[in-house]
């Protein structure tokens, strides 16, 4: 047994509003650049739909992912080792801009310079690919709420498996459909198919806690992760050439914090905690011959940090003590292996997610209601649950690999809570038969609704910071031995170096930031002319800045 | 003329290459990379692409064959002059093609793709010319002076070039070669040269370790990123 720690996410489908918050506070601390104008780390689909990038679960496309070769070991679906490098000139299935969505600007100059005239001025849209105008025809979330269902849902690769296998369809009527948002991030794999591919070895998984990142300095370009990603969670930042993903916002969390997306989340729904696991049965695991078993051979890896054996073998592989303790408090921990309420997404692909869901029981409650019985009474909801087969279906192609099982459990588990709360709350003392009906006692029920209903901040978030050691080192803005604008070539950090945009040593993020934000406060010109090419995200309309648009003589 | 043409400069452009790409890889690693634009148009590069690098792979494997390996040791191996001749003039001409084929097509995609040809920097052009005199001036040399037994660059350019490793490069062995080769030698030398400055950089990052290393990598927090400079030397000044 080698114990190893991890950062886990679990998301609660039922309480997701779809409201987009988690995205656009992602965009803005980590994609507000140039070059990864189309990249959202964290976007929200609805489903049904096609997701972003368009039908990325398409594996047969897409080529993302491991599968089991004919001796039934583990190889990556893009193929070997010297078939990657073989193909590295030109990689025959990187989704292209217009698979993602080709990201635009308006001409807000038009608004506020127009002549006098009869016509209200129109700020065109404007692409920031090619700096023309454009139309709009797609964007990451471009079928939100069901928009277009009608003609786009068969597009959706999931939709299309349940159809392989049930013979009901899916209906697309916009008044007979069930929907629930999915807000997606960097699953952080344990077995992840993005390093696996990474020619450079560029990509790493951090060894405390399990965070898979680019190294942003040995990555090449050679954007075979962007294939291996079989969640399409790698993207390629197309202006330094450079890989680009979800970090899991570990400058945060290794001082103790959220990520932005669970801390800005309206919802409260995402839970952060440890995760310990057994790396000596990793490949095993994820080479179960069943798809339909990877769910509980994924379970079966992670370890129960009660147990005194395991506690000292973590001892033993080096686990800090905060650590173990944080495993015990784990909300993660307590949602995936003790109330088995979080089901992984796609297990199915063989790289071992790290970031669960508990599966939105609301469509049933919704449709229930609908005809006229009670949504919480538990006859009724169980009754349901079987019944409606098709979102059950659905929902086992996305979390279990087709099996309707564990969904089925889970969302038992979510009904029961319902009926024991709703007798409480209406006064009545719930004699725990319900609970009993779902393999829970009536103590561990409510245990479950403090963690999923109350849901406080500290019971949400368990994040032991790194080492205590460095903590005071690794807050860039109290650097112990100086000034944070002490750095080599610093403070006169000047836009490009001589061999292409953003060569040069990186400066520390804070120092970045300080001066852009410095510069947009006090100029009176442009922001940024001069110093590099210009970010029309953070463009603020003020003058014409060198290269935003094509010479006018070009234009013409 | 001679002298530094054929003394001097090769061993200018070996200081800039070598010198180059120390001085890159200290203070532009994150500026060292493919600068990949198949984000942005994908149809023709699915085939220049590759056109290209195998073409100048096998361009270069010709290159290290004719100017490195000594004729006597081909001569050893029982490979006549002849033959070397014919296998050079049909496998370098193969080659040849391949690469200005894929090279054609990727300056037209790069000149004719809208986003592609807004990512590309004065230094890329630049490169381009260099790169496409330099194959095209090759092929040229090459195919001028193909009839008969044509030109034996093995007794004069490759003895000339080992020479220059030897650090005493023979510069009265350049004297004679036709004027082709002598301006095909030296935009080649120039191309070197930009190496370490362009995109080419690329050609020292191919993964090879790839083949041998484990699928997945582990590696530990660095705290030393984020952490101020190391202690300054003592002898620095203190304070004002």
């Amino acid at each position: 047994m080698k114990v190893m720690s991890q950062i886990a996410m679990v998301m609660n489908l039922d309480k997701c509003i779809g409201c987009h918050t988690c995205s656009v506070t992602c965009k803005q601390a980590w994609t507000n650049r140039s070059g990864v104008e189309y990249v959202w780390f964290n976007n929200v689909e609805t489903r049904p739909g096609q997701g972003y990038p368009r039908r990325y679960e398409d594996q047969q496309r897409w080529k993302g992912g491991w599968e089991l070769n004919k001796r039934g070991k583990l190889k990556l679906k893009q193929g070997g080792r010297l078939k990657r490098l073989a193909e590295i000139f030109s990689n025959p299935v990187l989704p292209d801009i217009k698979d993602y969505y080709e990201p635009w600007t308006y001409d807000y100059h038009k608004l506020t310079n127009a002549p006098l005239g009869d016509d209200f001025p129109v700020a065109e849209p404007r692409s920031l690919i090619s700096g023309k105008p454009m139309k709009i025809e797609w964007s990451s979330n471009w079928d939100d709420n069901l928009g277009g269902a009608p003609e786009h849902g068969d597009l959706d690769p999931m939709v299309a498996k349940v159809r392989e296998q049930a013979a009901e369809k899916v209906k697309f009527a916009f008044e007979q459909t069930f929907m629930f948002y999915l807000p997606r991030i960097c699953e952080h794999c344990i077995n992840p198919a993005c390093v696996a591919s990474c020619p450079s070895g560029a990509m790493y998984k951090r060894a405390e806690d399990g965070i898979v990142l680019v190294d942003q300095d040995s990555c090449r370009g050679w954007r075979q992760c962007v294939t291996g990603c079989p969640y399409k969670k790698v993207y390629f930042n197309h202006r330094t050439g450079k890989a680009e993903k979800c970090t899991l916002c570990y400058p945060r969390l290794e001082v103790g914090l959220p990520t932005v997306c669970s801390e800005t989340c309206v919802g409260r729904l995402r839970y952060l905690g440890v995760i310990l696991y057994d790396a000596d049965q990793v490949t095993r695991a994820a080479s179960a011959p069943r798809e339909t078993d990877l769910y509980e051979e994924q379970l079966g890896i992670f370890l129960d940090p009660e147990d005194p054996e395991v506690r000292a073998a973590a001892e033993r592989d080096g686990i800090p003590y905060d650590w173990i303790e944080a495993a015990r408090r784990s909300p993660v921990h307590a949602l995936i292996s003790k109330y088995k309420v979080a089901l992984p997404l796609h297990p199915e692909y063989r790289t071992m997610p790290m970031v669960w869901y508990i599966p939105p029981l609301s469509p049933v409650v919704d449709a229930l209601n609908e005809t006229g019985h009670d949504g919480e009474e538990a006859d009724n909801l169980f009754g349901a649950i079987d019944t409606l087969r098709i979102p059950l279906e659905y929902l086992a192609e996305i979390f279990t690999a087709g099996d309707m099982r564990p969904v089925r459990a889970s969302l038992e588990k979510l009904a029961a809570m319902r009926s024991h709360m709703r007798e409480i709350n209406l006064g009545g003392t719930p004699d725990g038969s319900t609970a009993e009906r779902v393999g829970m006692s009536a103590y561990e029920i409510e245990e479950m609704y403090r963690l999923l209903a109350v849901a406080k901040y500290e019971d949400r978030y368990v994040i032991p910071t790194a080492a205590v050691g460095n903590a005071q080192a690794l807050e860039e803005s109290v650097l112990p031995e100086g000034c944070s604008l002490d750095f080599e070539g610093g403070p006169g950090m000047g836009g490009s170096g001589p061999v292409g945009e953003a060569s040069g040593r990186p400066a520390p993020v804070a120092v970045e930031n300080f001066h852009v934000l410095a510069d947009r406060a006090t100029a009176d010109e442009p922001a940024d002319t001069g110093r590099s090419r210009v970010n029309l995200l953070n463009w603020d309309g003020n003058g014409r800045p060198e290269g935003l648009f094509p010479d006018r003589e070009e234009r013409q | 003329m001679t002298t530094l043409l054929w003394g001097i400069l090769p061993y200018v452009i070996l200081v800039l290459l070598i010198g180059g790409l120390i001085w890159r890889y200290r203070y532009d690693k994150f500026g060292w990379t493919t600068r990949s634009s198949q984000l942005y148009e994908s149809k023709l590069l699915r085939w220049a692409s590759p056109a290209f690098h195998y073409g100048i792979l096998f361009v270069l494997a010709g290159h290290v064959m004719g100017l490195l390996i000594p004729e006597s040791w081909t001569d050893k191996l029982g490979v006549n002059e002849h033959a070397y001749h014919l296998m050079s003039l049909i496998g370098g001409t193969a080659a040849g093609v391949l690469t200005v084929a894929g090279i054609v097509l990727l300056i037209y995609r790069r000149r004719t793709t809208g986003p592609v040809f807004l990512a590309t920097t004065r230094n890329d052009k630049l490169m381009y010319l260099v790169l496409l005199a330099a194959i095209v001036l090759g092929m040229v040399a090459k195919l001028t002076h193909a009839s008969g037994e044509g030109y034996n660059y093995r007794h004069t350019i490759s003895p000339w070039l080992r020479s220059i490793f030897t650090l005493q490069p023979k510069t009265e062995l350049m004297v004679g070669v036709p004027v082709l080769y002598q301006i095909h030698v030296v935009v080649g030398l120039a191309l070197i040269a930009l190496v370490p400055f362009s995109r080419l950089v690329h050609m020292f990052s191919a993964p090879l370790q790839y083949l041998f290393r484990p699928y997945i990598v582990y590696r530990s927090r660095d705290t030393e990123r984020l952490t101020a400079r190391p202690e300054r030397r003592g002898w620095e000044r203190i304070g004002q």
